[in-house]
């Protein structure tokens, strides 16, 4: 229930899951919650070690570099909110339907910078380009899931939950988190909330704020709130819970992180309202990865954190919004792994970059593109076998004017839960999906 | 407890208003709960509070600010901040002052239905128009509320109407107009998308006028079929099918039962009720009463069942305190820092899709927020209220400051532990009674 993620300085800003009045019963919960619990009744998830084979020492990693611990990483999920336009980031160059359908709404080859011989980078992602260069990038093309749902919403539940053909107000991450057993501090949501993905049946990721984490009063109102949500209020029913399981977390996970999380100045700064008028340095995407790198290297036992982007819903002129948008994501990304190599666990980290849809093939005549289908994903770190891992879809095939899925999202996930977190993917997705080769 | 009329009605305060007083309270349980719905529902009770806090009239289009240099830019921005701010001030201003704060609730649950970003409309002026809206025809009918925003600039710039030209619909309005203002997702498949979006196509907003105007070679006015109704759709009738079609009557309907009592699906029993009552002529008016007299809005599932959003707790917060938000501003705690930092930054919604609600404030992060506003806000408040008892009674007085019913165990053991009355005001603010709705 605890769903959804910070909103970004574009803030026209993307969804949110389940916002849209289709509101949530308590039965539905509770439905939610059983089906979730019944599913993940395998004991054995917490430290399965990753598969022999996909465990093989990167060719392309730094020499200077530890090499992967499979089944040991940290996952950093980075969600693109409003459905990034896939075919602009990851441009067919060589395909003339792409340059002819696509027209000025489209990028030039020329413009693109060079992925392999049939494809490009956006402009924008000068940095990418570079660490692909450097096998640090791996390309998704063409993921989603059957029956396309171009509702925001209904595909962004459908990416958080890693289930597509129902209902399911769990997190594909929360419910591996309430397999290994929930600890507020294995999974963290840099922002006010936390979304879908981090949100279990039993348990939720924790929030941490982008800037200082310290508690205010002093010792009198510490120990005051402390005994206030020293035991769950159950007697006010099922919300109330949540709410002093919220503040008990609170108090475990500010005393772990307080000291780490010291504040740039950026956290606190007088109004900054995100578009409104932010007058901050650094985009927000930019502060929430510092303060996941600062967190690694405090060596915080974290195994998985979400930071988010919004803004990609681009029906109209959508050139200019999406050079922008791309360009922050590439700079943090860039400033991210730089930051991150230094440390010594920087090849168990990996970054997996998603949005809830791509964009219709066809622009339309706003220079903008609606809501699509299949799109790609980007993986990133200093541990993943860069490259292209899997077929572009093609641009002349489509249903309904949509391009056809290639790759099926849950095949991502599964690799991940296996060769990130070490647990077995059929315990949090029904079954293990075929692993692609990003690791 | 929860029987007794003075819960019952501090509950229906809490729901359709922002929490009573213990003098207000005192009055409306003399009058009982029927006669305090009809004076929370009655437009010809004054409100001095809201007169007293008159909507900004000094905003000025950005768009016609010439904007080429840089030096132009940062005045335009400049310019751009403040009336932003003060638009967003003013509003936390209004809710602390209303008197009568069922049409501000009214506002806040519209503004969130047909939720509008300012960082896309990029006009404070057209952001309050389309508040105002809220605020004036949020109890009329819902058919004409609807019409009034879907053709207003706010929402015309918010979902793309310029770019709907025939020939190439641009489907971002039609499409949440029916999955998320009218019919509900699920009542429509993407072909009637595709339709509704040539009935919008032609009407704009000029940019540089506020002017709203149809573009006759733009407007698409061949024969569309919606919902398997074929007809030469235009704007305005595409609004009032949808707005009068059953479907709607279901989902308004259980939007605002999920607002205002507890989160239900369209499908649950309790939404055909009021349903009912919306089918009738859409009178939302009707439709309120006939949610607030319901047996289930008073039950435990109602009373469990909701968390304060944001800026119903920021609000409330500063109402149970006797502070008005216009006093914040330079000294802090700022409520609008601390809307950022709880996710409800008031003309901000997240998307078109609004707020979500229940889990979606319950963090560690917003956990610490709350924390640090009731703290500061405690600290500035004049609690002569609290101060003045022997501390054996200050749960009590605390319990009728803040309009709860009482304490819980838990919440109590915090009181009790509190050594100042200033952390006993922060441990009521941030616990389970006073956070929940």
């Amino acid at each position: 229930m605890r769903t959804f993620p910070a909103r970004n300085e574009f803030f026209m800003d993307l969804p949110i899951t389940c916002s849209d009045g289709r509101t949530l019963t308590r039965r539905e919960v509770l439905g939610g919650i059983g089906v979730a619990t019944a599913a993940l009744t395998v004991p054995s998830l917490v430290g399965r070690p990753g598969s022999v084979a996909s465990a093989a020492v990167r060719t392309q990693a730094s020499p200077a570099l530890a090499p992967r611990r499979p089944g040991q990483g940290i996952l950093v999920l980075v969600t693109l909110y409003g459905g990034n336009d896939g075919l602009n980031m990851i441009v067919p160059t060589q395909d003339p339907v792409y340059a002819a359908v696509r027209g000025s709404a489209g990028i030039p080859a020329a413009q693109t910078l060079r992925l392999n011989d049939g494809f490009g980078f956006h402009p924008s992602l000068v940095g990418v380009k570079a660490l692909f260069d450097q096998g640090k990038i791996g390309v998704i093309p063409g993921v989603g899931y059957p029956s396309p749902n171009r509702s925001h919403f209904r595909s962004m539940d459908i990416w958080q939950s890693g289930v597509p053909d129902r209902v399911d107000l769990t997190g594909w991450l929360g419910r591996w988190h309430d397999a290994v057993g929930a600890d507020p501090i294995r999974m963290l949501s840099i922002g006010p909330s936390v979304p879908r993905a981090l949100v279990g049946a039993k348990s939720s990721a924790s929030a941490v704020p982008n800037g200082t984490f310290n508690l205010p009063g002093g010792a009198p109102l510490t120990n005051a709130y402390m005994e206030s949500v020293r035991t769950p209020s159950s007697e006010l029913g099922a919300w109330a819970g949540r709410i002093t399981d919220t503040g008990s977390d609170l108090l475990r996970v500010s005393a772990r992180l307080a000291p780490i999380l010291k504040g740039d100045g950026q956290g606190t700064a007088a109004v900054n309202l995100e578009g409104v008028a932010d007058d901050t340095k650094y985009s927000v995407l930019e502060r929430q990865l510092s303060e996941v790198v600062t967190l690694i290297r405090a060596k915080v036992p974290t195994r998985v954190y979400s930071v988010s982007l919004g803004g990609f819903d681009t029906h109209a002129n959508e050139l200019g919004t999406q050079a922008n948008l791309l360009g922050v994501v590439d700079r943090s990304l860039s400033k991210f792994l730089s930051d991150i190599a230094s440390d010594p666990m920087a090849s168990d980290v990996m970054v997996v970059v998603y949005s809830e849809f791509g964009r219709r093939v066809a622009p339309n005549l706003s220079n903008g593109t609606d809501h699509g289908t299949a799109g790609p994903v980007l993986v990133a770190g200093h541990g993943v076998r860069g490259g292209m891992h899997a077929d572009y879809p093609s641009l002349s095939d489509l249903v309904d004017g949509d391009l056809k899925v290639t790759t099926d999202f849950r095949r991502i996930y599964s690799t991940i839960i296996d060769q990130v977190l070490g647990a077995d993917p059929a315990a949090v997705l029904g079954k293990r999906y075929d692993a692609l080769g990003f690791l | 407890m929860a029987d007794d009329p003075r819960s019952r009605i501090a509950h229906l305060y809490r729901r359709i208003g922002f929490g009573a007083s213990p003098t207000v309270l005192d009055t409306a349980v003399a009058a009982g709960f029927d006669a305090t719905v009809d004076a929370l529902f009655d437009p010809s009770v004054p409100d001095g509070g809201a007169a007293a806090t008159p909507p900004p009239t000094a905003f000025v289009l950005i768009a016609p600010l010439p904007a080429t240099s840089g030096e132009e830019k940062k005045v335009r921005n400049n310019v751009k901040r403040t009336q932003n701010i003060g638009l967003m001030r003013w509003w936390l201003d209004r809710m602390t002052a209303a008197e009568r704060p069922l049409a501000e609730k009214m506002t806040l649950f519209w503004h969130g239905h047909f939720a509008t970003g300012i960082g896309k409309v990029d006009e404070a002026i057209y952001m309050l128009g389309q508040n105002q809206i809220f605020r004036t025809a949020g109890l009329g009918r819902f058919e004409p509320l609807a019409l009034a925003v879907a053709k207003d600039q706010a929402m015309l710039v918010w979902l793309d109407a310029n770019d709907n030209k025939k020939g190439s619909p641009n489907e971002n309005f039609a499409r949440e107009l029916m999955e998320l203002f009218t019919i509900g997702i699920g009542s429509y498949s993407d072909g009637d998308v595709r339709e509704a979006a040539r009935a919008f196509t032609g009407t704009r907003v000029e940019r540089r006028t506020g002017t709203i105007s149809v573009l006759a070679r733009q407007l698409d006015s061949s024969s569309k079929t919606i919902l398997g109704d074929t007809r030469t759709f235009g704007f305005d009738d595409t609004v009032s099918f949808l707005a009068n079609r059953p479907e709607t009557a279901s989902f308004v309907s259980s939007k605002l039962w999920s607002r205002f009592a507890y989160p239900v699906a369209t499908t649950d029993p309790v939404v055909a009720d009021i349903a009912g009552v919306f089918r009738q002529s859409g009178d939302l008016t009707a439709v309120m009463k006939a949610i607030v007299r319901h047996p289930q809005f008073v039950s435990v599932t109602a009373r469990q069942g909701l968390v304060k959003q944001p800026i119903e707790w920021v609000v409330g917060s500063m109402r149970a305190l006797g502070m008005r938000a216009n006093e914040f501003e330079v000294l802090g705690p700022d409520p609008l820092d601390t809307l950022r930092d709880l996710n409800q930054v008031p003309f901000n919604p997240p998307s078109v899709g609004g707020w979500p609600q229940n889990g979606y404030w319950l963090s560690t992060a917003t956990a610490l927020t709350r924390l640090r506003y009731a703290n500061a806000l405690a600290g500035r408040a004049n609690l002569s209220w609290l101060t003045g008892v022997a501390a054996p009674s200050r749960p009590d007085a605390l319990a009728r400051q803040l309009s709860v019913d009482g304490w819980s165990r838990a919440t109590l053991a915090g009181l009790q532990k509190a050594s100042t009355p200033k952390s006993q005001v922060a441990v009521a603010l941030t616990s389970p009674e006073y956070v929940l709705a």
